[in-house]
């Protein structure tokens, strides 16, 4: 039985942890509407991007002349896995449902023969798959420094990709985020950066244009920039999923907190009530005694 | 045919602007050229220069590096992995830019391609000393 000074003391303790998750959360809710807009604001850029090069790109893939980027090694044996996660912690499950899907690609990949390498993006994910695949990881891009996402970021670890890429390091690259759908809900998602995919909607008339230079050379310059406007969004879904997860995260702590407070403070209350009782008894007793 | 069509210019980051325009002077990766209403359907790829907007509420100018452009009759949207208004560009910028052209340049070895690579960096440079920064 706590004594009624420990139970005291759990109650401030317990009530100061509430009122530092009520704060993330206020945090993390202004955070999100931000992040949600530059989501909002980076879309007429990436549709742009993307309706263009799935024109080009449809015409383009059967050429023998076809960019590697977009035609690819024609071999798949070595795969890089770029897993995005966030620097810091405190925020539900998000970082653990993206490395989780990752492991389950990877082993996939393991079991089938492939060779596997992988790249982290942000602290969470590189702790978490140092443990078991720590044999595999071959870089790690830190995003520590930034306050928010810029394209430069989505263009750093372009570079980076792409530079391996040319070096002849992988065949298949492959890009693991959250897309962010709501508050409560953020889909761990895998997307295909190398070889480059783009789907084109069923139906949808390829726009005939006069091309200048020639469609593989506007092919060429653009592929490299499509690649890092995929970076770049998968960045920012993974940047609002983060805000959202760690805004719910706080709100169920926040609660969690306060329905800890009211049992302590029942607790409390009771063995007040039982010291004055116990109290009681004995000066009665001692009054009958007499 | 209309006097006027739809300009938008639009960074990996945000929409920069969205005007309608009678004439937009674009620095094409062949050269520079002007879309117009009714033009036809065109794209073409971007080299870092000056895109200049003919608005009906008056000129604006851009900077803009890599990404293309896509002109059709009504509309023209162009994609610019950076847009900077002119007013805000500064030496770093230019510098930058010419900084680009020279690294392309000593990467690149086999000739027409280095020609090319060369016909970059002059064009950079002219452009930092055109604007006179």
């Amino acid at each position: 039985m706590p004594s009624l000074k420990d139970l005291k003391n759990r109650i401030s303790s317990v009530k100061s942890t509430r009122k530092i998750t009520k704060a993330m959360q206020m945090v993390a809710a202004a955070k999100l509407r931000r992040a949600q807009e530059a989501a909002e604001a980076a879309r007429p850029y990436a549709e742009g991007m993307h309706a263009v090069m799935s024109n080009l790109a449809s015409g383009a893939k059967d050429s023998p002349t076809a960019p590697r980027l977009l035609a690819g090694t024609g071999s798949d044996k070595v795969h890089l896995v770029i897993v995005a996660t966030s620097e810091r912690g405190l925020c539900g499950g998000f970082n653990s449902t993206i490395v989780r899907l990752a492991r389950v690609h990877i082993a996939r990949l393991l079991a089938e023969g492939k060779t596997v390498k992988v790249l982290t993006v942000g602290k969470k994910g590189r702790e978490q798959l140092r443990r078991d695949h720590g044999g595999l990881l071959v870089g790690h891009i830190d995003l520590g420094e930034m306050k928010r996402v810029g394209y430069g970021n989505a263009r750093m670890i372009a570079d980076d990709v792409l530079s391996r890429f040319d070096a002849g390091e992988f065949d298949v690259a492959t890009i693991f985020y959250n897309v962010f759908r709501s508050v409560i809900s953020q889909v761990p998602t895998a997307q295909q950066l190398i070889p480059a995919s783009f789907e084109v909607e069923e139906g949808a008339q390829p726009a005939q244009y006069e091309y200048e230079p020639g469609e593989e050379a506007i092919l060429a310059d653009l592929l490299p920039r499509a690649i890092a406007t995929q970076i770049f969004t998968a960045l920012l879904e993974n940047a609002a999923s983060e805000q959202g997860a760690r805004m719910s995260a706080m709100d169920s702590a926040t609660r969690n907190a306060g329905d800890m407070i009211d049992r302590l403070t029942i607790q409390y209350n009771r063995s007040r009530q039982a010291a004055i009782t116990k109290e009681l008894i004995e000066i009665i007793s001692g009054a009958e005694a007499l | 045919m209309a006097d006027l069509m739809q300009f938008d210019l639009v960074s990996p980051e945000r929409r920069v602007t969205s005007v309608q325009a009678s004439a937009v002077e674009i620095p094409g990766a062949t050269g520079d050229f002007t879309a117009g209403p009714g033009h036809a359907p065109f794209l073409t790829t971007l080299r870092p220069g000056i895109v200049s907007v003919a608005a009906s509420g008056g000129s604006q100018e851009y900077l803009v590096t890599g990404g293309f452009v896509e002109v059709g009759p009504e509309a023209t949207s162009l994609l610019a992995e950076r847009a900077v208004p002119r007013a805000e560009v500064t030496r770093e910028m230019l510098d930058a830019v010419v900084a680009e052209a020279e690294a392309a340049l000593a990467a690149t070895s086999e000739e027409p391609a280095r020609a090319a690579a060369e016909l970059r960096v002059a064009d950079a440079r002219g452009l930092a000393a055109r604007l006179g920064l």
